[in-house]
């Protein structure tokens, strides 16, 4: 490599090297700005002076947001439904997938056909609606669990994740004499732990972060969920914001704290799980 | 032994077969039910489109009217609207969203350091974990009229802008946030896509004096053409679906007349407004034509000669 090259080499890798750097900072501002926020003070924030670091260091937005009972209720409500729906989707997953899996299932590429349709042939809103009314299931718990209980796609993803399993180890558990319960108890799930993971996760995530749902289905303000409860917190403020009105019903500060609480549970598993998501969309991209 | 096994297996009976897997079956009890009762069950509720339905006669005992609230819907301003709406917003998605990752990942892909590499996917990546109240909250307080972005601009002497009250702005506001949101996912799709190509070729390329533009545009780009095709097709087959939570917690009064949406629309006029009917047919339009699209564009990637998603 001539010198010349290598300096052109060194001038790209800088120049590029600070364009991700500054990008990625770019799009951290409005998380940042959301937390410095919630930190400041209501008068600071009325004055346009925060910006990226808190003005008036004060935690009263995170006790006033902490006092409110109806959120603080909508948030652990909201993680046991979470936990409740995560474990559901994956009982339901893994029953699923495994027999799909396998090969010479009688029947087993008809109900897999059935299962992928329902990614294609969507009912719509209102029929969905209807059906949930039907059951009785309106204005209960349940519409929040039991309709979205099983996701074709990521059963898709289970069923690959038990077929690259090596045929040998199951022809092991089976000499061993294992019915097929227990060699996925015993065998197949624990070799499926990251994938398992990972759809934990996705259901996870949607469960937490899906309002849609709750909209449709929910109009007793005791089964709110936390995004539910933010979601009236964030109108009251959006709604005096367009008329250009300064008295919000709910301080800056205040909704800025309880955007940070709402988002705490994904900050906190980010970092911990973004290796296990990758791995996953990896699975679904190649399966398409 | 491999082959003899399956011959042997070939030869059992199904009762005896069913015998020795009833597990197999006792598993996939609950989760055809609930395919059942939960995915196919309400593809029955569609009939509510062609009926003048009351919610307290049921769907069975409505009385039937034809094509009447399809003349009714394609007759409806709003429901054009919310068409045109939709299809703005999906098409701006493509247009400004779609080259935007793979843009990033070609050249981040090119970056010696894993340590940038890694930060900025893992960074970029955060915002999918956020949900859309949140989102908005956020959004709104970047750009009202008293947000950052606006304090900035005042700052610097000139005029507040209302990125959130006109029409237009909003809509870029709209993609910016999409893009914001989404990036960060397609960017792990496109990196990992990028890993599996042979780095030989570019260096014979660069051997041959290309340049680095030339050998991303004409060595690296068309190794992952696989990859955008298809990402890019089923794109374009979802034009007229668009998701709930994304228009819904992102507009706000002012707007609406560029924010209404099909999925928006079908909850305010149906849930909201009680003509189940009406909305009914709206989303059994959207259905129809959105799996016809999905159907030909897989028909597309696979005449190109790419593995389709059906």
């Amino acid at each position: 490599m001539s010198a010349v090259k290598s300096k052109a080499e060194k001038r790209f890798q800088i120049f590029w090297t600070a364009f991700f750097i500054i990008l990625t900072c770019l799009c951290m501002v409005p998380i940042l700005r959301v937390i410095s926020m919630s930190f400041s003070g209501k008068n600071a924030i009325l004055a346009g002076k925060v910006f990226l670091w808190p003005v008036e260091f004060t935690t009263e937005a995170y006790q006033k947001a902490l006092s409110s009972g109806s959120f603080v209720r909508s948030f652990w409500y909201s993680i046991m439904l979470m936990l409740g729906t995560t474990a559901v989707n994956l009982v339901m997953t893994v029953l699923a997938a495994y027999p799909l899996s396998k090969r010479d299932l009688k029947g087993g590429a008809f109900i897999m056909t059935l299962f992928v349709l329902t990614m294609y042939l969507h009912p719509g809103t209102i029929p969905t609606y209807l059906n949930v009314r039907d059951f009785g299931l309106i204005n209960t718990v349940w519409a929040l669990v039991i309709p979205g209980a099983l996701s074709a796609y990521n059963m898709i993803i289970m069923c690959n994740a038990f077929k690259g399993i090596d045929d040998a180890i199951y022809e092991a558990a089976k000499i061993d004499g294992c019915s097929d319960m227990r060699t996925l108890m015993s065998v197949a799930l624990p070799l499926v732990g990251p994938t398992l993971a990972t759809l934990g996760l996705f259901y996870a995530v949607g469960r937490w972060n899906d309002i849609s749902d709750v909209l449709y289905y929910i109009n007793s303000s005791s089964l709110y969920t936390v995004q539910m409860v933010l979601k009236q917190f964030i109108e009251s403020v959006n709604i005096s914001a367009e008329e250009g009105l300064t008295t919000n019903l709910v301080a800056e500060n205040v909704k800025a704290a309880s955007i940070v609480i709402s988002m705490l549970p994904m900050l906190i598993v980010y970092p911990f799980v973004q290796r296990f998501f990758t791995k996953g969309i990896m699975v679904g991209a190649v399966k398409g | 032994m491999g082959k003899e096994q399956i011959g042997t297996k070939r030869k059992v009976s199904l009762g005896v077969y069913l015998k020795g897997h009833w597990q197999l079956y006792a598993m996939l009890l609950v989760p055809v039910i609930y395919m059942i009762l939960f995915k196919y069950k309400p593809m029955l509720g569609v009939i509510v489109a062609f009926e003048d339905f009351s919610i307290f006669k049921g769907m069975w005992n409505s009385p039937w009217v034809g094509l009447a609230n399809f003349k009714e819907v394609f007759g409806s301003s709003t429901f054009w609207t919310a068409l045109k709406n939709t299809l703005i917003l999906n098409l701006g998605d493509l247009i400004f969203g779609f080259p935007f990752p793979i843009f990033l990942a070609l050249f981040l892909n090119e970056l010696r350091s894993n340590r940038v590499r890694k930060v900025t996917q893992t960074l970029l990546y955060l915002p999918n974990f956020l949900s859309w109240v949140i989102i908005s909250g956020i959004v709104t307080q970047l750009f009202s009229s008293s947000g950052l972005v606006n304090n900035v601009i005042e700052a610097l002497g000139f005029n507040s802008v209302g990125f959130l009250s006109n029409s237009f702005i909003w809509r870029i506001v709209y993609w910016g946030t999409g893009i914001w949101q989404a990036a960060g996912y397609s960017l792990i799709i496109y990196l990992a896509a990028l890993m599996a190509t042979d780095t030989s070729l570019s260096e014979a390329a660069y051997l041959d004096g290309a340049t680095r533009l030339q050998r991303i545009w004409h060595v690296t780009l068309p190794q992952i053409s696989g990859t955008v095709t298809t990402l890019l097709i089923m794109q374009v087959g979802r034009l007229v679906t668009i998701s709930f939570d994304r228009p819904y917690m992102m507009s706000n009064a002012v707007v609406s007349d560029a924010a209404e949406v099909i999925s928006t629309y079908v909850y305010s006029v149906g849930l909201a407004a009680g003509r189940f009917d009406f909305a009914t047919a709206v989303g059994l339009f959207q259905t129809v034509v959105g799996v016809v699209m999905v159907v030909a564009a897989n028909q597309i990637i696979k005449k190109m000669g790419q593995e389709g998603i059906m």
